[in-house]
């Protein structure tokens, strides 16, 4: 007394052939490229990128030379942006200046990444020893004040390029381990990473073939944020004079001209405005790939 | 259960999944999630034993047990004289092409990142599985035989329906040409007519590989239509074990009883329907005697003292109850068959 009819005909294989294979990346971009404020980001920071990397060629300008007499206001004595409480032009050194800040911002949200996405996803996938172990190492390096172990670490050694981008990416890796160790927990207990270990997947394999592609949306999201938050680090550190001393940028015009602000807006003004405009479109490019990533806010 | 020549391909025996809860503070008493609490059975060479239960009666740990997913306290797990549970890293690896799973849900058992074609091939690279020149050609048959087409290889599985996934995840478990495919309810999250073709689809595949399945299920009627032997679990144990016709005729444990009755459409030997009260006790704090007991209605004294054994009684048949004779008398034979729940 079979209560299941052998059903022959079988409806299930007629469904129609769907549109050839898009890819969630794909599908991803679309959404973006919806998105008015994202695309703005994107332009902001595209004309930054430009400008950093052909401006100098354009305006061939030393901004460690004097041009004209200090503090000269915008347009001038021959200085589009003004001077600086040297006399030094300030538009050399918006332009030169973007290329610390960009690669600084780079470089240490790159090295964020790659130690918070390795702790996180050992911590998250092996569970237990291993996660005990590298969670209370994460919260070690989140209990200190991150400006001030950035400062310690750029003393300790000379302020470079490098030095600062490195000082930065050791105090802010500690979110990105966090968010990605909640990914692989979350992931790691789907069917999908079972069947994979069924089907003889290793556990390197696991880790940066199966769980890792499908935590990347949140981590993209993170990682764009972060290079905002390290160019603002950046400035900061340059601002209080810990920056490169050989290399002009925007955050030690602003903490130069800083005493000179009631005499001559501009000089630390105008860098700032291009800190905020680059931190900004960076952080909407970030808001424009969480919603293009996540289906539950595409709807809106 | 007539005497069969053949050593079964799978044999489980005393199985236990234990797992520790994590301690509030460093002195208090270990407690334990009780999955699995001696869990013995063979399944013979192409043939089906179907385990079923309602949530929590540790079907799925058993299955996941089975397959090594998840580690076994104690027991042995022997496919083919092998005892699995011994076995780990590479030799564990390798032997996983005998052994494969159909998972339950056909949305998540699939990598949303990887196209359908690479997921099927995928087995066949890792476990090095036939030439890699005829891997492609090995896909494309598969594909075929599931009753998807080849065209069909460079989709990614987020276009395809819930029964066309599931013929995915169908070819990929079929890959590495195992003996023995564990399925972890693979229908009941489709629908009913597509539950149909994938059972049947099952079905075929066994006729014509060959295979043995381990069938995980709560649904009795996909259970009776597939399975050759049934094992009806509770709070952990096999409380009923025996073949499906006898088991759908007349049950014998309590439990069973209740289960059968709620099928709709089900005769199951008798025609009242029976509601149990209450939820099964708690995993962690287990009662003393029979674990049914609390919701049985024909528990006495002794039942509530002392945990029945799984044993046999006529006909070849096993059961984990006290009030059932040896002879295959159960209390609920004597109930009239049109009688109310006596609960």
């Amino acid at each position: 007394m079979s209560l299941i009819a052998p059903d022959l005909n079988d409806a299930d294989k007629a469904v129609d052939m769907p549109a050839p294979a898009a890819s969630p990346a794909r599908d991803a971009w679309r959404m973006f490229r919806r998105n008015g404020s994202a695309v703005a980001g994107l332009v902001i920071l595209a004309a930054f990128l430009l400008m950093t990397l052909i401006g100098p060629k354009l305006y061939p300008v030393d901004p460690f030379d004097i041009v004209s007499a200090p503090l000269s206001p915008p347009g001038e004595e021959g200085a589009l942006l003004g001077t600086d409480y040297l006399g030094r032009d300030i538009t050399a050194g918006i332009v030169n200046g973007g290329k610390v800040s960009l690669a600084v911002g780079l470089i240490a949200a790159a090295l964020t990444m790659t130690i918070g996405v390795t702790v996180g996803a050992l911590a998250g996938f092996y569970g237990g020893m291993v996660d005990r172990v590298l969670m209370r190492l994460t919260e070690v390096f989140q209990v200190m004040p991150p400006l001030l172990l950035a400062m310690a670490i750029v003393t300790i050694f000379s302020p470079t390029l490098w030095s600062v981008a490195v000082s930065i990416g050791i105090v802010s890796w500690t979110s990105s381990a966090r968010l990605t160790r909640a990914e692989f927990l979350r992931i790691k207990g789907l069917e999908y990473v079972k069947a994979a270990r069924s089907i003889g997947a290793r556990n390197r394999r696991l880790i940066w073939r199966v769980v890792l592609p499908n935590a990347l949306p949140p981590l993209i999201v993170s990682a764009t944020l972060t290079t905002g938050v390290a160019i603002l680090f950046e400035s900061g550190l340059s601002f209080l004079g810990l920056g490169d001393p050989n290399l002009m940028s925007w955050g030690r015009m602003m903490g130069g001209n800083r005493p000179y602000m009631l005499d001559a807006w501009w000089a630390a003004t105008i860098p700032g405005v291009a800190i905020f405009l680059t931190v900004l479109s960076i952080s909407l490019i970030g808001d424009g790939l969480n919603e293009a990533f996540n289906p539950r806010l595409r709807e809106r | 259960m007539s005497p069969i020549a053949d050593p079964p391909l799978l044999h489980v025996s005393d199985l236990k999944v234990h797992f520790p809860l994590p301690r509030p503070h460093p002195f208090a008493p270990q407690r334990t999630v009780h999955a699995v609490d001696g869990v013995s059975f063979s399944l013979p060479r192409r043939t089906t034993f179907g385990i079923v239960g309602e949530s929590g009666s540790g079907k799925t740990t058993t299955a996941l047990a089975v397959m090594q997913l998840i580690t076994a306290t104690s027991g042995s797990i022997e496919l083919d004289g092998t005892d699995l549970t011994t076995l780990s890293g590479e030799s564990l690896r390798r032997a996983r092409r005998r052994f494969q799973m159909i998972f339950q849900d056909p949305y998540s058992s699939l990598n949303p990142r990887t196209r359908v074609g690479d997921i099927v091939r995928e087995p066949l690279d890792l476990m090095e599985v036939g030439a890699p020149a005829e891997r492609a050609d090995r896909v494309t048959e598969l594909f075929r035989r599931v009753g998807l087409r080849p065209e069909q290889l460079a989709l990614f599985p987020h276009q395809f329906s819930g029964g066309q996934r599931q013929r995915v995840g169908i070819a990929r478990a079929l890959a590495s040409r195992p003996d023995l495919i564990v399925c972890d309810e693979p229908v009941s999250a489709l629908d009913v007519a597509i539950q149909a073709q994938t059972l049947n689809l099952l079905v075929e595949l066994q006729r014509d590989f060959g295979l043995s399945y381990l069938f995980i299920s709560h649904d009795l009627r996909v259970v009776q239509y597939l399975c050759d032997q049934i094992a009806v679990m509770y709070l952990g144990r096999i409380v009923e074990l025996t073949d499906r016709n006898s088991l759908f005729a007349q049950p014998l444990h309590p439990y069973t009883w209740a289960l059968l009755s709620a099928v709709p459409g089900a005769s199951g030997g008798s025609r009242q329907r029976v509601r149990l009260q209450g939820d099964p006790p708690s995993p962690i704090m287990l009662p003393r005697g029979c674990r049914f007991a609390g919701r049985c209605p024909f528990a006495e004294e002794r039942c509530r003292r002392e945990e029945p054994q799984l044993r046999q009684v006529a006909g070849g048949r096993s059961v984990a109850c006290h009030l059932v004779t040896d002879s295959g008398e159960a209390p609920h034979h004597a109930l009239p068959a049109d009688a109310d729940s006596p609960v």
